[in-house]
C-alpha cells in the first residue's frame, strides 16, 4: 500500500515537471539550435540612405509608399508607424553623417512574444516575430513589453492592426529574401541564418578593424536577436539604447509565474487548515471560561 | 419594504417571480437627487463617446500613442480598480477563514461593492481591447498564451468574479425567495472564498507583473523587480481604505436599511479596520524603503520625478498610516476617515505613477488623457454605483437577511 502510495506521488511529480517543462520548451527556440534560425545582418558603413528597402518593404506589405519629401536628415528622428515597419535615419557621428536602418530587431526570446495572451505574437521556428490577426485582441501589452518600441498600433481604425517588421515571412515560405535584403542595392543588407550572421560580422571586424567598432549590436542585447547591427562608431552615437539588458526579458516574469502553481496548491491548503482551526473558536472560549 | 415581502413571494410560484422581478427593476425613491442629476448627463454622454470609439476606432477618443499604448482606461479603471476591490477577499479572509463573527454585517456589502468592480473594471478593459471580438481567444480554443502575465490575469478576472458572484448568491436568493437555492448557494460560499482569496492574492500582484518587463520605460524609482509584491500588500489597505469610505457613505445614504445593532457596530468595525490598513501600510513602507536603499536610489531623489516620488511615500504612505496608527488609542471615526481618503489617494498616485506618469517618463511626447477618457471613466463608475443602489434598495444585502434564512 505504502509503495502505492510513493509510486502515485511519483507519478504526480513526474506529470507536474512535464508541464512545467513542456510550456516553458514551447516559449522559445530551443537551445540547441538557438542560432540556427533566420535573421539579418545590418552594416552601416556600406549603407547610402537611399530608402530602397522602405519603398520595398512597402510595396511587399501594401503599405503607403513613403513621401519622396521625407528623407533622413541628421538631427530629426523618423519612427517607424503603423504605415511604414522601417525607417532610415541620418546621425552626424565622429565619424561623419551615418545611417540606420530601424525595424524590428528579431528577438531569440522576445518579449512581445511572451507578454501576448494569445500568441497572436508569435516566434517562428524560422526566426521571424509576427504577427497573426485573427488571434490578436488588441490589448497592447506587446506594445508595453517590448523594449525596442516596435509593435505600432492602427488607433484610428475600428478594425486596427499591428504593425511590425515580419521579416517578409510570406516571401521567406516562397524561398525569397526578405524585401529590403534583396532591394539593397549596397548590400548593406545580409539575410541569412543568425549563425551564418555572426560569423560573417566578427569576419569583418576582424578584416577591417580600423573600419569598425568592435561590437556586434543584438549579440547579446535582450538575451540576442535576429537583427545584428555593424557600425563604425560606438552605437550610442547611432541613437541604439546601450544600456538594455543582455538577458532575455521574458526572463523577468519568469519568477512570478513560476510561483503561481506554489500559491495554488498552498494556499487553498492554508486557508481549509485556519478555517478549520478557527471554526469553533466560540465554543473553545466557552470552555474556557 | 419590509420582510412581509418575501414570504408573500415563498407561498406563489413562478409566474409571479418574474412580476416580482419586473416590479422590482421600477427606481424607489427621489429621482432629482443630486447625484442623479450629475450622472446621468455624463453616463449619456459616455455612451455617445463609446459608439463613437467603437465607431472610428480608440484613437478618436483618446490621447494614446505609439510609445504610450496603455493610458487612463487601464491605469486608472483596470488597474486601480482592482486594486480598490481588494476588500471582498481580505474582508471574506476574515469573517469566513478566521471566523472573526465582527465584520459579518460588511461582509456582503464588501463582496457586492468587489463584484460590480470587477464587472466594470473588466467591462471598461473591452473599450480599451482594439479588437474585443477576439477576446474570448484566450479562454477557448487553442491560443493560450500561458507564458503570458495577461493570461493569467485575464483567466483570474473571469474566475474570480464567478467566485464571488457564489459568494453573492444568497442575497440574490433570498430576494426572490427562494429557499432551496438559498441554501445550497451558501453551502457554496466557503470553496468560493478559498478559491477567490488563492485567485485574488495571484492577480492582484499579477497586476503588478505585467509591468516587470517594461523595465526600461518605467522610472526607475517606481520599478524594481518586488512591483508584484507591493501590489498584493497595498491591494490589502486600499481595499479596506474603500470599504471605510464606502461604509461611511452607505450607513449615511441607506441607513434606513441598517439594523441599530449594526449601527452600533459599525464604528467599531471602522475602529478595527483601521489597525490592520496601520500594519499593512508599515509592511508597504518598509518594502519600499528597503529597496529604495537596497538599490542605493538617492541620487535619484534631486529630480522632479524624485520629489514626485517623495510626495507619495512621505505624504500619501508615512502620513495616512501614522493617522491610522494615532487612531489606535484615539479611536477618532473623522480622523480614521481622513486617513482612509489620503490612503486612497496614494493608492491612485501609485498604480498611475507606475502605468501612466512614470511610464515613459522621459518621452518627447507625454500623454494627458483627453477630457473625453475622463468621461467615460466617469460613466462607467456612475453606472456601477448606480447599480450598486439598485441592488442595495432590493436585496438584503445591509439590511438584516429574512428571518426563514437559516444561516442566522
Amino acid at each position: 500500500m505504502s509503495i502505492d502510495r510513493r509510486s502515485f506521488f511519483k507519478a504526480l511529480g513526474v506529470t507536474g515537471v512535464t508541464l512545467a517543462a513542456g510550456s516553458r520548451l514551447n516559449a522559445s527556440p530551443s537551445a540547441a539550435n538557438k542560432d540556427e534560425f533566420y535573421g539579418m545582418l545590418y552594416d552601416s558603413t556600406r549603407c547610402a540612405g537611399c530608402q530602397g528597402c522602405e519603398f520595398a518593404c512597402a510595396d511587399a506589405h501594401g503599405l503607403p509608399a513613403p513621401n519622396f519629401e521625407d528623407v533622413p536628415v541628421a538631427g530629426t528622428l523618423r519612427k517607424t508607424d503603423e504605415t511604414r515597419r522601417t525607417v532610415i535615419n541620418a546621425y552626424q557621428t565622429s565619424k561623419g553623417d551615418i545611417y540606420v536602418k530601424r525595424q524590428c530587431m528579431h528577438c531569440n526570446d522576445p518579449a512581445c512574444t511572451a507578454a501576448c495572451l494569445t500568441k497572436a505574437m508569435f516566434k517562428n521556428e524560422q526566426g521571424p516575430v509576427s504577427w497573426r490577426g485573427n488571434k490578436c485582441m488588441g490589448c497592447r501589452y506587446c506594445m508595453v513589453s517590448c523594449p525596442f518600441d516596435i509593435p505600432k498600433f492602427e488607433y484610428h481604425s475600428p478594425n486596427p492592426k499591428i504593425e511590425k517588421c515580419d521579416m517578409c515571412f510570406d516571401r521567406l515560405k516562397e524561398g525569397l529574401k526578405p524585401a529590403c535584403a534583396e532591394q539593397c542595392p549596397t548590400e548593406a543588407i545580409v539575410f541569412g541564418t543568425r549563425r551564418e550572421l555572426l560569423t560573417e560580422a566578427k569576419k569583418r571586424i576582424n578584416d577591417n578593424p580600423g573600419q569598425y567598432h568592435d561590437y556586434i549590436y543584438g549579440e547579446h542585447e535582450a538575451g540576442g536577436t535576429g537583427f545584428l547591427y555593424l557600425s563604425p562608431v560606438p552605437f550610442e552615437e547611432l541613437g541604439f539604447n546601450t544600456t538594455l539588458q543582455k538577458s532575455s526579458y521574458p526572463a523577468l516574469t519568469k519568477g512570478f509565474l513560476y510561483a503561481v502553481p506554489s500559491i495554488f496548491v498552498l494556499w487553498p491548503a492554508l486557508l481549509l487548515g485556519l478555517q478549520q482551526a478557527t471554526k469553533n473558536n466560540d465554543k473553545n472560549e466557552e470552555e474556557h471560561e | 419594504m419590509s420582510n412581509g415581502n418575501y414570504t408573500a413571494q415563498q407561498a406563489t410560484g413562478t409566474k409571479s417571480t418574474w412580476k416580482f422581478i419586473l416590479s422590482e427593476l421600477k427606481p424607489k425613491g427621489k429621482l432629482l437627487t443630486p447625484f442623479n442629476i450629475i450622472s446621468v448627463p455624463i453616463i449619456l454622454t459616455g455612451i455617445v463617446l463609446i459608439v463613437i470609439r467603437f465607431w472610428k476606432g480608440i484613437g478618436s477618443i483618446t490621447n494614446l500613442t505609439q510609445e504610450v499604448p496603455w493610458g487612463l482606461w487601464i491605469g486608472f479603471d483596470v488597474v486601480t480598480g482592482v486594486a480598490f476591490a481588494g476588500g471582498a477577499y481580505v474582508i471574506t479572509f476574515m469573517v469566513y477563514i478566521l471566523n472573526m463573527k465582527k465584520y459579518h454585517s460588511i461582509v456582503r456589502v464588501t463582496v457586492l461593492n468587489g463584484f460590480l468592480a470587477y464587472l466594470f473594471y473588466a467591462g471598461a478593459l473591452l473599450l480599451d481591447l482594439g479588437r474585443p471580438w477576439n477576446v474570448i481567444n484566450p479562454i477557448i480554443g487553442n491560443s493560450f498564451g500561458t507564458s503570458s502575465v495577461l493570461f493569467l490575469v485575464a483567466w483570474h478576472f473571469l474566475l474570480y468574479m464567478i467566485a464571488e458572484l457564489i459568494e453573492f448568491s444568497p442575497a440574490v436568493a433570498e430576494w426572490l425567495g427562494a429557499r432551496k437555492a438559498q441554501k445550497i448557494l451558501s453551502g457554496m460560499t466557503l470553496g468560493a472564498v478559498i478559491f477567490g482569496i488563492t485567485l485574488s492574492t495571484l492577480h492582484q500582484s499579477g497586476l503588478g507583473a505585467l509591468f516587470l518587463m517594461a523595465k526600461d520605460k518605467i522610472h526607475p524609482l517606481w520599478y524594481s523587480e518586488f512591483i508584484p509584491i507591493m501590489f498584493f500588500v497595498s491591494s490589502i489597505f486600499a481595499g479596506l481604505s474603500m470599504v471605510i469610505f464606502e461604509g461611511s457613505i452607505s450607513h449615511r445614504v441607506f441607513s434606513d436599511q441598517i439594523s441599530e445593532s449594526n449601527q452600533k457596530g459599525h464604528h467599531n468595525i471602522i475602529h478595527s479596520l483601521s489597525k490592520i490598513c496601520a500594519v499593512a501600510m508599515f509592511a508597504y513602507f518598509t518594502l519600499n524603503v528597503l529597496v529604495f536603499v537596497h538599490e542605493k536610489r538617492w541620487s535619484l531623489l534631486n529630480s522632479p520625478m524624485g520629489y514626485w516620488y517623495l510626495t507619495e511615500m512621505l505624504g500619501f504612505v508615512l502620513l495616512p498610516m501614522i493617522l491610522f496608527f494615532m487612531s489606535y488609542r484615539k479611536r477618532n471615526i473623522t480622523l480614521i476617515k481622513v486617513a482612509s481618503l489620503m490612503t486612497m489617494a496614494g493608492i491612485i498616485l501609485n498604480r498611475l505613477n507606475i502605468s501612466v506618469i512614470g511610464f515613459k517618463w522621459d518621452a518627447v511626447n507625454h500623454y494627458y488623457p483627453s477630457w473625453m477618457e475622463i468621461t467615460v471613466t466617469l460613466a462607467v463608475i456612475f453606472t456601477e454605483i448606480w447599480i450598486f443602489r439598485w441592488v442595495i434598495r432590493r436585496m438584503p444585502v445591509l439590511r438584516e437577511t429574512p428571518g426563514w434564512n437559516s444561516d442566522k
